[in-house]
Parts: structure tokens; sequence; C-alpha cells
């Protein structure tokens, strides 16, 4: 049975903190699309075309007829750990500093042996469970787990090492303005947050999440407006040391293309909020959260951005807005990059039309707080990189990647005159 | 010795004293909130464009953004619908001569203790004026409330019907313009107006008719308790704006002590 992770102490101020260290990240490109099915929490492996033979590790030609279509495909991850070992000092310096770790092999119920992690509640012989996981170097792995949920099993220091779980973390969320933000404070609490910064933009006047907020435990609301240098950099000098988790939730929307809006106005807004405001909020909290991946229990673990779905292909009746969002996403690719080394991960979370007053004239579905919250939660426990979330996002998500010029032309269609 | 002179020699031996009726423009101040899908009074915002660092070894400075109509500012004509004829009616069209000029202070600051949205009607300054004379022509009039001193979410005082705070009705407005010709008005609000100038007939008297009959208006003003009721001199200079609407300034008082 796993440990329960116990709330970390007070830091010793005399002590330097850890620096990050991360494990290997040389991958053969065939590798890669391991990490692309890990980032979105999928289990896939390559299948061949010609033989349906499923293969690991990744490679170029199938392992049984030499085939060349070897097709990622989400496969079955159960399978029995046939052999374990615990390794207790390694070269590398990510694993010498996390001794013991446990490696073992599993054979899938689909075919290959997998040599891969092995959750400490696992046993020898018995039914297992493989996730696909990005490590601190961003890079899909696996771990073995047991079928069975078990007590505490997230506790587990190498499956946590594999998440950004909220428990004992200190989280931001920048805008308390936002409909979404009780709701995702709550469900951090929930999953055992230590603490909820909530950045409170314009405290001169009122808005109805403030007394939900005021009321919630665990909750500190403090001045923060992504659209002013000064308030940003003021409060990363305050909290920036203890941000462990920071989702960026601040947005300015307004409907409305090009041509239906006669100036730049609204368009500035949507920039200064959803494109420069991540930018500033990434230039003041991101060195400290870089240096702070490797801090014990309570280490900085990941920078979440909630985007639109219309950042992958624009929608023109939010036109203006879905180009700030896609500039937003371009961004956190550069963000993605320039966090790599620190291990500080970059969560994006699309969503689909949200409900609230701007899309109060569209249908049904939208996607509502609570369901946000649900996936922001679990998108960090499990790791993930890009969460799509409501049927919306998802069916954006999966014609954008079935043909992102069908989908454009699908986004764009005319309407005859009368 | 020239009037100048005897000016700069009252001023530095403090006979004359500068007051200073402005708001440090701080990204904090509040500014009009109007109904979310109207365009929107932009917040004052200040971003360094380098600090004796690598983006410029020996210098300092910022670039600003912030609306016309941002923290202590002057309203000219051109603001509103009933001034948009207005012969010269923007900053840049606007005689010098306006610039400078008598200001008379009515206080309206125990009234406006007691009621968050307390009137200025034409019976309140009469009243003013029995005791201080007849407000003369030209004259700025400032209405004093110590609003000034509030700050944070008291100071627009918004509620769900909207914000709360002192004003003219139409016919007190009415009455400085057409029975006094004033210069222009000036209050210690985010607005010429009262909170609820909007259910007003009409909408926003003090707007509407100020700027109807080339007059101009003056807000978020502080500090007006300093100033006498009666004769003292207010510097209102706005910035020389191409077609400009209003502008922020700094606004100064000469008092004699």
């Amino acid at each position: 049975m796993t440990e329960p992770l116990a709330f970390p102490p007070k830091k010793d101020p005399q002590k330097r903190s850890t620096t990050p260290t991360r494990p290997p990240e040389a991958r053969s490109r065939a590798s890669l699309a391991l990490s692309a099915a890990a980032a979105e929490g999928r289990f896939a492996l390559q299948v061949c075309d010609e033989c349906q033979t499923v293969q690991y590790p990744p490679r170029d030609a199938c392992v049984s007829c030499i085939g060349t279509d070897l097709r990622w495909t989400d496969v079955s991850p159960k399978g029995h750990l046939l052999a374990e070992t615990t390794v207790r000092t390694s070269t590398k310096l990510f694993f010498r500093e996390r001794a013991p770790w446990r490696m073992g092999s599993v054979k899938l119920d689909v075919g290959p042996v997998v040599l891969c992690h092995i959750h400490g509640d696992c046993v020898r012989g018995g039914a297992v469970k493989l996730l696909n996981r990005l490590d601190k170097s961003g890079q899909g792995v696996l771990i073995a787990t047991p079928l069975e949920r078990s007590d505490h099993m997230e506790d587990d220091p190498q499956l946590r090492a594999l998440s950004a779980h909220p428990k004992h973390r200190r989280i931001l969320i920048t805008d308390a303005w936002n409909p979404n933000t009780p709701a995702l404070a709550q469900a951090l609490l929930d999953a055992g947050a230590a603490t909820v910064f909530v950045g409170e933009a314009e405290s001169w006047r009122p808005h109805p999440n403030r007394d939900i907020l005021a009321k919630m435990a665990n909750v500190e609301v403090l001045p923060l407006d992504v659209t002013d240098t000064s308030s940003v950099q003021k409060l990363a000098g305050e909290i920036g040391g203890k941000t462990d988790i920071l989702i960026n939730n601040a947005r300015f929307l307004r409907p409305g293309g090009v041509l239906s809006r006669g100036d730049t106005g609204f368009a500035r807004d949507e920039m200064e909020v959803n494109y420069l405001g991540l930018m500033r909020l990434a230039q003041a909290f991101g060195p400290g959260m870089c240096a702070r991946t490797a801090d014990g229990v309570n280490s900085a673990a990941a920078w979440v951005n909630i985007l639109s779905a219309y950042a992958l292909s624009n929608t023109p009746d939010y036109g203006c807005f879905s180009a700030s969002n896609a500039a937003a996403y371009s961004l956190s690719q550069s963000l993605r990059g320039e966090f790599r080394s620190s291990g500080l991960r970059v969560m994006n979370v699309f969503v689909g039309p949200t409900d609230d007053d701007w899309h109060a004239p569209l249908p049904p579905p939208k996607v509502l707080p609570q369901g946000l919250a649900r996936s922001v939660v679990a998108g960090l426990i499990d790791g993930l990189e890009d969460v799509f979330c409501g049927d919306i996002a998802k069916d954006i998500r999966d014609r954008w990647q079935q043909n992102a010029k069908v989908l454009e032309r699908e986004m764009t269609f005319g309407s005859d005159s009368a | 010795m020239s009037t100048l002179q005897s000016l700069a020699t009252d001023i530095a031996l403090g006979k004359v004293k500068i007051v200073d009726l402005t708001h440090t423009l701080d990204p904090d101040f509040p500014v009009i909130i109007l109904p979310p899908e109207f365009g929107q009074c932009a917040r004052f915002r200040m971003e360094e464009i380098s600090a004796y660092d690598h983006r410029g070894p020996a210098w300092k400075w910022h670039n600003l953004t912030l609306s016309e109509h941002t923290g202590t500012h002057f309203d000219a004509p051109s603001h509103w619908i009933s001034g948009r004829d207005v012969p010269n009616g923007s900053v840049d069209e606007i005689s010098l001569d306006a610039f400078v000029g008598p200001v008379v202070v009515i206080n309206c600051s125990e009234g406006a203790e007691k009621n968050d949205d307390f009137e200025l009607t034409p019976e309140v300054i009469q009243k003013w004026e029995a005791e201080h004379g007849i407000i003369p022509a030209g004259a700025w009039v400032l209405m004093r409330t110590d609003w000034s001193k509030r700050s944070g979410a008291e100071y627009l005082n918004m509620r769900e019907d909207g914000p709360h705070s002192p004003g003219p009705t139409p016919d007190g407005i009415k009455f400085l313009i057409d029975q006094r010709d004033i210069r222009g008005f000036g209050t210690e609000t985010v607005g010429t107006d009262a909170g609820q100038g909007s259910h007003y007939v009409p909408p926003y008297p003090a707007h509407y008719f100020l700027h109807g009959a080339g007059k101009y208006g003056l807000q978020c003003l502080a500090n007006l308790d300093q100033l006498p009721p009666t004769g003292a001199i207010l510097l209102a200079a706005p910035l020389k704006i191409k077609n400009g609407t209003g502008s922020p300034l700094r606004v100064l008082a000469m008092i004699e002590n």
C-alpha cells in the first residue's frame, strides 16, 4: 500500500533549493508519437497495417514482417508484471536523486513485452495497467500501475513525478472575475491543494464572485491585473516563490469578426488580456517557477492556459477573439520550449463556447464551470499537455487533426444573399 | 513692478499659494464604467521602454496608454453629441483664454456625506449665492463633495442599479449655464454628472447642457477643500490633441493666503 504523502514541513531557509534535473530527453522521431499520445493521456502503440502486430519500442519497420506502415493506435494497456527490480543508484542525476526506483518488464495482452517504471503497489506476476505519461523531460514513458485502484496510489513517488497533482500544492488562478473561478478553486481544494491564490483585477468595482471566494477556506484573493505589468510584477514578487501551479483563466471576449466591428478597440483588449497578459505572467512568474521544479513535495509543476478551441481554427462569429487565442496558443508553444529544460509543464485546456454572457445567443452544448474544473484537475493529475474539454472542443480537435484545411473551409462557409 | 512680477513675488513669498487639484495617474484609479457591450475607457497603463539597462543604458522612460477621459481630465464640447457642432469644440481648437480664469467652489460636502445621491439644485446654488455673492459670468464652478477622499470601491460606489455619487440636476446645471453663463463645471467624482445621471431627462444633463452650450467640464478633481468659495484662479489647460474630445491634465489653482 502506498504511504500517504505527508504535508511538507516549512522550508529551512538556510538550505539551498534543489536544482532541477531531468531524465534523458533524446528519442527517435518514431518515438515522439508516444509523447504526443501521452500529452493527451492516450495509451497508443504502433500497429502494423500489414500483419496487425503491435510494436514496442517504437520503430520504423515492423518487427514481424518489416512492413513500414506502422499506425499509432489506441490499444489495451493491460498486461501482467513479468519481472521487477529496484534501481538503487544511477549515473543519471535525476534518478540518482530519486533512488530507489522500481523498474520491470510487463507482458502486454496485445503482445509486446515492455520495460517500464513500476508503481510501488504492483506485485510480481500480478495484473497491471500501463499508463503512458509525460516525464520531466516532456517525453512519454510507461509506468505499470495496479489494475484496481489502491489506497493513495497517486502518492507513489514514481507516479507523482509523472504528474502535476494539485495535492499539497499552492495554486494561482489569475482572474477572480471569470465565472469559472469559484468552481476551479473548489475542485483544486477538493483535490488536495494547500492554498488557492486568486488574482483580482479592479477591486474598485464589485463582481459576483467576490463574496463566494471570500467565504472559501484556503482561498486568498490578491490584487492582479494581467493588463498591468506593474501589478503582475508586484504579485510575482510576493507569491512567485510559492506558486506551484499557475492557472491563467484571464480572458477578454466580445463577439464579432473584423468587419462587424468598426474599430480595433475590443481587439486590443483581447490581445492585452489573452496574449500579452499571458506574456506578462510568464515573464514575471516563469523564471521563479522554473527554478523550483525540484523543490520537494510542493515543487512547481505546471502552467495552465485556458484557451478557446477556436485557437486551432478561427470561427468568424468570434473572429477577433479566436485570433487572440491563436496568438496565445502559439505563445504557449514558445513557453513549452523555454520551460522544457526546467521540467515545468505547460498544459493547454481547450474549450468550446463557455456558459457565459457572451455566448448566450449560442445553442448548447456549452462548457460549464464545473466541467472545466473537472478537466483541469484531471489533466493536472494525469500530467497532460493538451486537454480538450467538452464535445465541441473534442470535435474541433478531431477535425483539425484529420485535415486542418477542410476544417477551415467548414468554419468559413458564406451565406447567399436574398 | 509689473502685474506678472508682483505675482511671481507673491508666489515666492507664499502670499499666493498654488494648490494641486489633480489625482496621480495610477493604474488602479477608477474610470467610468459603461455597459460591457459599449466601448470602454482605457485604464492608465505604463510600460517601461528602458530603465538604465540593456534596452537603453543611460535612460529610463515609459510608454503610456490611457483615454482622453482617464484620471483627472477635461471635457471639451465635442465630447457630447449636443456639442458636436459647437465651433472650436475640440481641445486643440479651444481659445487659450478658456484655460485660465476665476473659480468658485460650492461646498456640498455636508449633503454628500449624508446622501450618496446628493443633488446640486438651483436652490442649493442660490443659497450659496446668498452667502458668497452672485456667481460671476465666465467662472468655473466646482462642486465640492469631498468625494476625492474616497478610494477603492467607495469611489464609483457601484451597486446593482449603477453607481451612486452626487451631481447636478438638469435644472441645476441649466441655471448655471443660462442664468450665470459659467465657463465650465467641475466635480470630484468620475464624471460631471451624478452617478445615477442616466435617469434624468435628458440623461447625463451636465454633459448634455454644458457641452451643447460650448462649456467645459472637469472631473476627478481633488483638494477642493483647500480652495476658498470665491477668489481663486484656475489653470486648466488640456493637452493639444488633434480633434481631442478631452484630455488628462494637471489642474492648478492659485489662492491668496
